[in-house]
């Protein structure tokens, strides 16, 4: 690891001297979604981009005007807006023949609630835009609760008994529209990211990305388990990293182990599980269906 | 010039485009489009010009369109939309948006009344709900006014003093879907009447971000610069005026309009096409020898104070005919208003034209006459319904 470390996968020379997130950002440690923006931050090199970012814990790490932790421009988008935004600032990008790209860096909760329509009307039309969800399955700037991709039997503030009800699959919505590229990122298998991140950055069209996101502070885990977490979701089958081109062509990346270790630690790891009983029967059938249909895509 | 039949909805769309491409040798033109009645001709007759440098996006919602024209304007394009009613409630957290960023966005707003219960004809209520919004607010006459406005509309907000959005109101069918003579100038004229917009803030490769947060000193500031240049439209409208004059060989409206309101003692305010109905009944009021005058209020945002204060100054009575409500304050314009009036004057307010219905000459004369027969100013007056 070491080795490969040194030779650049996530981080340069280049990277630490200009990254997308700089020293002094407010996230808190052990945030996945920081862990995110370095790896965007390398897949971008030096391509010119600029940033939507609307409200989510992603605006507020930039900091207090007139400073900005964001080593690339940003525009700080109306929650349900980062997709209206974009695709105002691609097209015109694309009218002055500028080959900008455009990004919008949303969580959960402007990507599977407030903002899913204004997304899927994006993403319908096909616009210019790299759509990238850090999904940390909770509110976390206002404090931690609950968002439809709140998972199964999660505790949060407003669902204090675990929520009792599964998340939204919003890859499969976003692969619905028939769009170019849709992807599930794993921050604990760098070489399917980093390659996934660099395809999408240079990618046309509308491209989307997830990402699962370590919460610390609202899955009450250690902030050093993170990626950790990450690897179990994977390898219990919980979080599929998969990619599907034109909304047909499904391509499992990162084979799960559908170990029952990983899983039962995945859950053990984090105090939100703690709260309610989480039923593993009915959770257990829901990863197996999960991969069913996923394997029955594949196939065709 | 040629001069077209057209609706205003097709006069606003038609002023938008020579405006879109008068922008076509800087960052272009771009426009989120979203259908609502009686709006809907302007974006439909948008969506079939050929603008060079431009491109229309057909939203989903209201408050894409609007998003839509604030990614488009942070890129420094020229932009465009229109809407009404429920249409503008639901996009009114982005237009705040765009009158915080300061981006110079032109918005057509066909006023109709807000539902539930649904009503497609006019009134005010819609978007004097936006007077906070941080827009320039412009309420118009007739089809010929509303496509001059929008021409002006660019040229005052995007200059730099004033950096601010503007929206061009027009009445719910009265105008929106009435046919007059209008006067559309040719592409060059409009080239040379509106300068290439120059966005001061307009997102380049720069790293810094956009209207990220603020703390409260420097809220504070920001809205102080919001207020300060509202204070400039005045003086930057009045250069407007001389321009728009020496390009296009007409005049443009002052902020408010009076009709025989000089030597008046009695005045009726009003907003939008009621004003025509008005100067009918001051003329029948003039030949009986009452000196009545008309007062329309043209532009609402920024208010023009200054203008009213001197022409209420010495009208010993004052109607304010209000096509909106606020429920517990009466009606807006008076509300406004009412303090600028002498001490002593009376200054009532009356709703009228609610919901659209029509407000005809025997409306206003029986302002009239209500007015003549006060002692002083009451709660305000619903004419239809007491």
């Amino acid at each position: 690891m070491e080795a490969r470390a040194l030779e650049g996968l996530v981080q340069t020379k280049a990277d630490r001297a200009e990254p997308i997130l700089r020293c002094g950002n407010t996230n808190c440690g052990g945030c996945g979604m920081s862990i995110g923006l370095n790896l965007l931050s390398h897949a971008i090199a030096s391509r010119p981009v600029q940033m939507v970012i609307p409200a989510c814990c992603g605006i507020v790490t930039a900091g207090s005007y007139p400073y900005s932790a964001y080593g690339a421009p940003v525009v700080a988008a109306t929650f349900a807006s980062a997709a209206a935004f974009a695709t105002g600032l691609a097209h015109a990008a694309r009218l002055n023949g500028e080959r900008t790209r455009v990004i919008c860096w949303a969580g959960d909760g402007g990507t599977y609630d407030i903002g899913m329509a204004t997304l899927s009307a994006a993403a319908e039309r096909n616009e210019d835009i790299l759509y990238i969800c850090y999904d940390n399955e909770i509110y976390g700037n206002t404090g931690g609760q609950r968002s439809s991709a709140t998972p199964l039997g999660a505790a949060t503030s407003t669902t204090p008994l675990g929520k009792d009800v599964e998340k939204k699959d919003v890859v499969g919505i976003m692969a619905a529209h028939r769009i170019p590229y849709a992807a599930t990122l794993s921050m604990a298998h760098l070489d399917d990211a980093m390659r996934k991140l660099r395809y999408a950055v240079d990618a046309t069209g509308f491209r989307f990305l997830h990402m699962l996101s370590p919460c610390p502070t609202g899955w009450k885990s250690e902030p050093a388990d993170g990626i950790e977490l990450v690897r179990l979701a994977v390898r219990s089958g919980l979080y599929a990293i998969y990619e599907v081109f034109e909304g047909h062509r499904y391509q499992i990346n990162v084979e799960p182990e559908m170990n029952e270790a990983a899983l039962e630690r995945y859950f053990a790891e984090q105090g939100r599980f703690r709260k309610g009983q989480i039923d593993m029967t009915r959770l257990r059938a829901s990863v197996a269906r999960q991969w069913s249909e996923l394997r029955g895509r594949v196939a065709v | 010039m040629t001069m077209e039949l057209l609706s205003a909805n097709h006069a606003a769309a038609l002023a938008a485009t020579l405006a879109a491409r008068a922008n076509r040798t800087a960052r272009g033109f771009g426009s989120g489009v979203y259908p609502i009645t009686p709006q809907t001709e302007c974006i439909e007759l948008l969506c079939n010009q050929e603008i060079a440098k431009g491109h229309v996006v057909r939203v989903e919602s209201e408050h894409s369109a609007m998003g839509v024209c604030m990614g488009f304007a942070l890129a420094g394009a020229r932009t465009f939309t229109a809407s009404s009613s429920n249409g503008l409630a639901y996009m009114n957290e982005n237009v705040f948006a765009a009158g915080f960023y300061r981006l110079p966005i032109v918005m057509m707003a066909v006023n109709r009344t807000l539902g539930p219960p649904w009503n497609i004809w006019v009134d005010h209520g819609d978007t004097l709900s936006l007077r906070d919004a941080g827009w320039i607010q412009f309420y118009c006459e007739d089809n010929q006014e509303v496509a001059d406005t929008i021409l002006a509309a660019y040229r005052l907000a995007e200059d730099k003093r004033v950096l601010l959005p503007a929206m061009v109101c027009q009445d719910a069918f009265i105008l929106s879907h009435t046919m007059m003579m209008t006067d559309l100038p040719e592409q060059a004229v409009v080239d040379a009447f509106l300068p290439p917009l120059d966005l001061p803030h307009r997102v380049t490769g720069r790293p810094i971000t956009v209207g990220g947060l603020d703390s409260p000193h420097e809220t504070e500031a920001h809205r102080a610069q919001q207020e300060r240049a509202m204070g400039a439209v005045f003086a930057a409208y009045g250069e407007v005026q001389v321009e728009f004059e020496r390009a296009f060989g007409r005049k443009l409206a002052d902020p408010i309009v009076g009709y025989r309101a000089d030597d008046a003692d009695v005045l009726i305010v009003s907003m939008g096409t009621i004003a025509a109905t008005v100067r009918k009944v001051v003329d029948e009021a003039r030949s009986k020898g009452i000196r009545a005058g008309s007062l329309r209020v043209r532009l609402f945002r920024p208010f023009p104070e200054a203008a009213l204060r001197k022409a209420l100054a010495g009208k010993k009575r004052i109607a304010v005919i209000d096509r909106n409500l606020s429920p517990g304050m009466g009606g807006i314009v008076w509300g406004e208003m009412r303090g600028l009036a002498d001490a002593g004057s009376i200054i009532q307010d009356y709703i009228a034209g609610i919901g659209g219905g029509d407000v005809r000459q025997q409306h206003v004369q029986w302002i009239l006459d209500d007015l003549l027969a006060r002692s002083s100013a009451g709660a305000p007056k619903f004419v239809e319904v007491g």
